[in-house]
C-alpha cells in the first residue's frame, strides 16, 4: 500500500476522487483511521485521509452552530465549545482504548460512524445534531446538504444519509453541527446489586419520569470494578444521570430517588465522579481490557436482558447495557460461534447489531451488521451507485461486494 | 403560479379500465371516482393550487396500499400519497393522471409501549391523537405542527414536520424509531424498529422529510416522552425588532435553552391580539413568548433570569404568567395567529425560510421594504431560537393581480434567506410550492445527485410527480 493521500482542501479532495474513479481505482477512505479496526476491512490500492481538510471555520454560540473541516479533531471542537460553556450533544464516543490505538477521533469520522454515547438515549444521535455537510461523491462532484440553520427540510436528507455510511458514499470535507449549552452540573444515581431485568425496569422507571434523565446504563459488578468511579460501590450498578443548572439536578436527584425507593437506596455520584463513570460507559472502557471480540447490539431496552442472557449462556460473553438497556455492549471470542450467538440474540429481539472489534479475519468472514432484506438491499446497491457508481469509496466495508 | 405539465393522455384515455382495476383490490367504499366525490381532494393546505385527481383509493392496511402500488406500477400510472391535506407547499395536490393514495381511513394507534417509550400507529393517526393516548400516563409525542388537530403522523413523516416546541424537543426525524413503508413497485419493508441506530445505510432519516418521493408510509413507530413536571410561558415585549433580536442571542448564550422561543413583530400582534385578546401590548415593535419546564420551583428560578436578561433591553413590558391559564393565554394568541390574520385579509400565503438567528433584524428590515414596494402587507411570525421565519403575506385571492404579487413577494423572502445563509423550508416543505426555487439553494450537480438518489427508489418516477425538483430534467 502507498502512503496516505491527504489532501489539504476540497477541491484537491475533488481531484483525487475524481482522478480514481476515472481509473476505477478502489479507495480507503478515513479521518485519523481510528476506528479503522471496526467493521469489515477494505481492499484498496490507495487510501485517502479527511485529516488535512481540518479546522473550524464558523463557531456562533449564541445561534447553537459550529462549522469545522472534516479532518477536525473532535477533542479541538470540544474544547473550543467548552470555552463558551457549550459540548457537542451526543457525547460522540472515542474508542482508542478499545480498538487499540491512539489515533484521534475527528468529526468526519464521527459523523461518517454515527457514533453516538450515553446522552443518545434522551438527546438523540449523531446524526441528529448534523446540520449541513459538505463532501465529494464517488464521481469526484462536490456536494452540499442541510446549511447552517437549525431548522431545514429543503430536498432530499442527504447528511442523514452519509451520517452513518462509513465513507461509502461521499468523504464527508465539512460538517456543520448543532451544539448546546453543556450542563452547569451532573449528578448519578447509583442503585446497587439489580438483577438485568430488575436493572432495566429501574432504568424505564427513571427514563420515563419527569425528571429529564440524560443517560442510563447498567453494569455487573466485574465491569463496574474496573471503572475507578464505581468500583468503591462494590457491585453491580445501575446508574441514571441528572444534568442541568445545579438547584434543579439537587431537586431532581432527590425526587427520582424518593420515587424510585423500590429499587433500593440510590447511592449519589458527584459531578467529577459522574463525569469520569459516564466517559468510561461511553467509551466501553470495561471491555478494552478483554482479548476478544466486541458487539454492539442496539434493541428496544426491554429486551437487553434477554440478549444478555443469550450471550452468557451461548459463549459466557461479558456484557454492559447503556441506553436505558437497549445498547448492549457484548464481548466474548472472536469465533464465527459466538457472532453467530450475538446475531441471532439480537434478531430474536427485533434489533440489529454490529461487530465492533474483532481480528481481521473474523471481520472478512462474517456479515459484520445485519444483512438487508432483498428488496432493500437492491436500493441499497442502487443507492450506492447513486454516489458512486463505480464502487470505489471503502468498497466492502459495510457489506461485501457493495 | 407554478407551471404543471400537461397529465398522460395514455393514462387519462385508460381511466375507467384503471378504475376497475383498484375496484377489484378494494373493499367497494375504497375508491371514488365520481367528479362530485374527488372534488373534495383537488387541493390541500395550499388552496391556490387545485387539480382533481383521476381517481381517490382509500385503502385500510398496508396490504391494501401495496396492492395499490403493484396496480399502478404495472400500468405505469402515478401515485399521490395524501394524509390530512393540511401541507401548505403542496404536497399532496394531485394530478390530473395521477391516483390519490389516502391514508386516512389507517387510523389506529397499535400498540404503545411505556417502558420502551414508543407508540406503533398508522399513518393516518393524527399528530394530537398520539399526544391524546398517552398523557393519561404523563407522556407526549413531542413535534407539535400548527396543524396538529387535523395533521397526520405519515404526512407528519413526509414533511419532517417541526412545530414550537423543536428548539428543546427536535423535529419529526429526531423522534421516530421506524417506519413501515411500501415501495412503488409494492413491496412492503420494515425500517428501524423498535431500537434506536440503524448499523447499515440510515434509511429513516433519508426517509423522513422525503416528501412522498420515495416510498408510501403506513405505520410510523414514535418515541414517546414523558413530560415535564410542569411548563410556564411569559411574554416580553420590546421597541424594535433589533433589541428583541439582541434579547433572544443574550438568553441562548446565557446557558438558558427555554423549550419555546416565539417572535412576532407589530403587524403580527395586532392582527393575534384583535383576535384572541390575549393581552399582547399593542405599543411594542416586537414580541417574544418564552417558555419554560420544570416544577414551579425551577420554572420561577429559569423565568427570572430570563427576566434579569430582557431587563436589560429596555422592555416596554414583561409578564410572567402566574397559572397554566395565564400561560395558555399567552399562547392562544399564537396559536391562533393564522386564523387571526385569515380574519383581516381575505387570504395570505404562509411562508417558511429560515435564516441564521444573527439575520434576524435584517431580514425583517428588507422583508418591511418589500412590503412597501409590493404594496402588500405581510406579518411575521418567527420560532426565533431555530430561526424558522413564517411571514403572512397577505392578497386578495379573488384577483390574480394579487395572488401574483403576493407569490412573488414570498419568493423574494426565500431568495434573501438562502442569500443571508439560510434555506427555503424549515417545516413546510418543498412540495410544489417552492419547486422552481431550489435552484437558489442548489445547484444542477447536487440536484442531480437528489434525482438519482430519487431514481434509485423509484426508477419510474411514479410517486408524487413534478414536485421538489424542478422540472428540466424531470423524467
Amino acid at each position: 500500500m502507498s502512503g496516505v493521500l491527504a489532501p489539504s482542501d476540497e477541491a484537491a479532495m475533488a481531484a483525487v476522487i475524481a482522478t480514481a474513479h476515472s481509473n476505477a481505482e478502489p479507495l480507503l477512505i478515513q479521518g485519523n483511521a481510528s476506528k479503522q479496526a471496526m467493521l469489515r476491512p477494505v481492499q484498496a490500492a490507495r487510501t485517502v485521509s479527511a485529516r488535512g481538510i481540518s479546522g473550524i471555520s464558523l463557531y456562533s454560540s449564541s445561534e447553537l452552530i459550529l462549522t469545522a473541516g472534516a479532518g477536525t479533531p473532535i477533542a479541538e471542537i470540544s474544547a473550543a465549545v467548552a470555552e463558551k460553556g457549550q459540548h457537542i450533544i451526543s457525547e460522540t464516543p472515542d474508542f482508542a482504548a478499545l480498538l487499540g490505538t491512539d489515533a484521534a477521533p475527528t468529526l468526519g469520522g464521527a459523523v461518517a460512524a454515527n457514533m453516538s454515547g450515553p446522552r443518545r438515549v434522551a438527546w438523540g444521535a449523531m446524526r441528529d445534531h448534523v446540520l449541513g455537510v459538505r463532501a465529494v461523491n464517488g464521481i469526484g462532484e462536490t456536494i452540499h446538504s442541510g446549511g447552517r440553520v437549525l431548522k431545514n427540510v429543503t430536498g432530499l436528507d442527504i447528511c442523514k444519509l452519509l451520517a452513518g455510511s462509513h465513507g461509502t458514499l461521499a468523504v464527508l470535507t465539512e460538517v456543520t453541527l448543532k451544539v448546546l449549552p453543556a450542563p452547569e452540573r451532573r449528578a448519578t444515581l447509583v442503585f446497587k446489586d439489580l438483577p438485568p431485568d430488575v436493572a432495566v425496569a429501574a432504568l424505564a422507571a427513571a427514563l420515563g419520569s419527569p425528571y429529564a434523565v440524560s443517560a442510563a446504563a447498567h453494569l455487573p459488578a466485574a465491569l463496574a470494578a474496573r471503572v475507578p468511579a464505581l468500583a468503591w460501590l462494590g457491585g453491580a450498578v445501575t446508574l441514571a444521570r441528572i444534568e442541568d443548572f445545579a438547584g434543579s439536578v439537587a431537586y431532581r436527584a432527590d425526587r427520582l430517588r424518593g420515587e424510585m425507593a423500590a429499587f433500593g437506596a440510590a447511592e449519589m455520584l458527584d459531578d467529577a465522579a459522574s463525569q469520569a463513570a459516564w466517559a468510561a460507559v461511553r467509551d466501553a472502557l470495561p471491555l478494552a481490557p478483554e482479548q476478544g471480540a466486541v458487539w454492539r447490539v442496539s434493541v428496544r431496552p426491554s429486551a437487553g436482558p434477554a440478549v444478555a442472557r443469550a450471550v452468557e449462556q451461548g459463549f459466557g460473553g461479558a456484557w454492559f447495557f447503556d441506553w436505558g438497556g437497549g445498547l448492549v455492549w457484548v464481548t466474548g471470542p472472536a469465533t464465527e460461534e459466538a457472532h453467530a450467538v450475538v446475531c441471532e440474540a439480537a434478531r430474536a429481539a427485533g434489533g440489529t447489531w454490529m461487530l465492533l472489534r474483532a481480528p481481521e479475519a473474523l471481520r472478512a468472514a462474517v456479515a459484520v451488521i445485519p444483512p438487508e432484506v432483498p428488496v432493500l438491499a437492491a436500493i441499497t446497491r442502487r443507492v450506492k451507485a447513486a454516489f458512486d457508481p463505480k464502487g470505489i469509496l471503502n468498497p466492502g466495508r459495510m457489506f461485501a461486494g457493495l | 403560479m407554478i407551471a404543471q405539465p400537461p397529465p398522460k393522455q395514455n393514462v387519462l384515455a385508460r381511466r375507467d379500465e384503471i378504475i376497475a382495476g383498484l375496484r377489484a383490490l378494494l373493499p367497494e367504499s375504497g375508491v371514488i371516482a365520481e367528479p362530485l366525490l374527488l372534488k373534495p381532494y383537488e387541493t390541500d393546505g395550499l388552496p391556490s393550487y387545485r387539480q382533481v385527481p383521476l381517481a381517490v383509493v382509500l385503502p385500510e392496511t398496508t396490504g391494501q396500499v401495496a396492492a395499490v402500488m403493484a396496480y399502478c406500477h404495472r400500468h405505469g400510472v402515478r401515485v399521490v400519497p395524501r394524509g390530512a391535506g393540511t401541507s401548505l407547499s403542496g404536497g399532496a395536490l394531485p394530478m390530473a393522471d395521477a391516483v390519490v393514495v389516502g391514508l386516512m381511513r389507517m387510523n389506529r394507534i397499535l400498540d404503545i409501549d411505556y417502558a420502551d417509550r414508543r407508540a406503533v400507529v398508522q399513518a393516518g393517526v393524527t399528530n394530537i391523537g398520539i399526544t391524546q393516548a398517552v398523557q393519561g400516563r404523563g407522556f407526549f409525542y413531542a413535534p407539535d405542527p400548527s396543524s396538529q388537530l387535523a395533521c397526520m403522523i405519515g404526512g407528519n413523516v413526509n414533511m419532517n414536520s417541526g412545530g414550537a416546541h423543536c428548539l428543546r424537543y427536535g423535529v419529526t426525524a429526531n423522534n421516530l424509531l421506524g417506519l413501515k413503508v411500501v415501495t412503488v413497485e409494492g413491496e412492503i419493508l420494515d425500517i428501524g424498529g423498535a431500537h434506536m441506530d440503524a448499523a447499515g445505510y440510515d434509511w429513516l432519516g433519508l426517509l423522513t422529510g422525503s416528501e412522498g418521493q420515495l416510498v408510501v408510509v403506513t405505520e410510523v413507530t414514535v418515541r414517546i416522552l414523558r413530560g415535564p413536571e410542569g411548563a410556564r410561558a411569559m411574554l416580553a415585549a420590546f421597541k424594535s425588532n433589533e433589541i428583541a433580536g439582541e434579547c433572544v442571542d443574550s438568553i441562548i448564550a446565557s446557558g438558558i435553552i427555554p423549550v419555546a422561543l416565539e417572535f412576532m413583530d407589530r403587524p403580527a400582534i395586532h392582527a393575534c391580539e384583535a383576535f384572541a385578546h390575549a393581552g399582547y401590548p399593542l405599543d411594542a415593535e416586537a414580541m417574544l413568548i418564552i417558555e419554560v419546564e420544570g416544577s414551579v420551583r425551577e420554572q420561577d428560578e429559569l423565568l427570572e433570569k430570563i427576566s434579569a436578561i430582557c431587563g436589560k433591553f429596555d422592555p416596554i413590558s414583561l409578564k410572567i404568567s402566574q397559572s397554566a391559564a395565564e400561560s395558555a393565554a399567552i399562547w392562544k394568541g399564537r396559536k391562533g395567529a393564522f386564523g387571526a390574520v385569515g380574519r383581516i385579509s381575505p387570504d395570505y400565503l404562509c411562508m417558511d425560510g429560515v435564516i441564521p438567528t444573527s439575520q434576524l433584524p435584517a431580514v425583517l428590515r428588507r422583508i418591511g421594504e418589500m412590503s412597501l414596494s409590493y404594496n402588500l402587507s405581510v406579518a411575521n411570525i418567527f420560532h426565533a431560537g431555530d430561526g424558522n421565519l413564517h411571514p403572512l403575506i397577505m392578497f386578495d385571492a379573488n384577483d390574480p393581480a394579487s395572488l401574483h404579487k403576493a407569490e412573488e413577494f414570498g419568493a423574494d423572502i426565500l431568495k434573501l434567506c438562502v442569500e443571508v445563509g439560510g434555506c427555503l423550508t424549515g417545516e413546510h416543505g418543498v412540495g410544489v410550492e417552492k419547486r422552481d426555487l431550489m435552484g437558489v439553494q442548489f445547484n444542477e450537480i447536487e440536484l442531480e445527485q437528489m434525482r438519482r438518489v430519487k431514481s434509485a427508489f423509484d426508477p419510474g418516477w411514479l410517486l408524487n410527480a413534478n414536485k421538489v425538483f424542478p422540472l428540466k430534467s424531470n423524467a
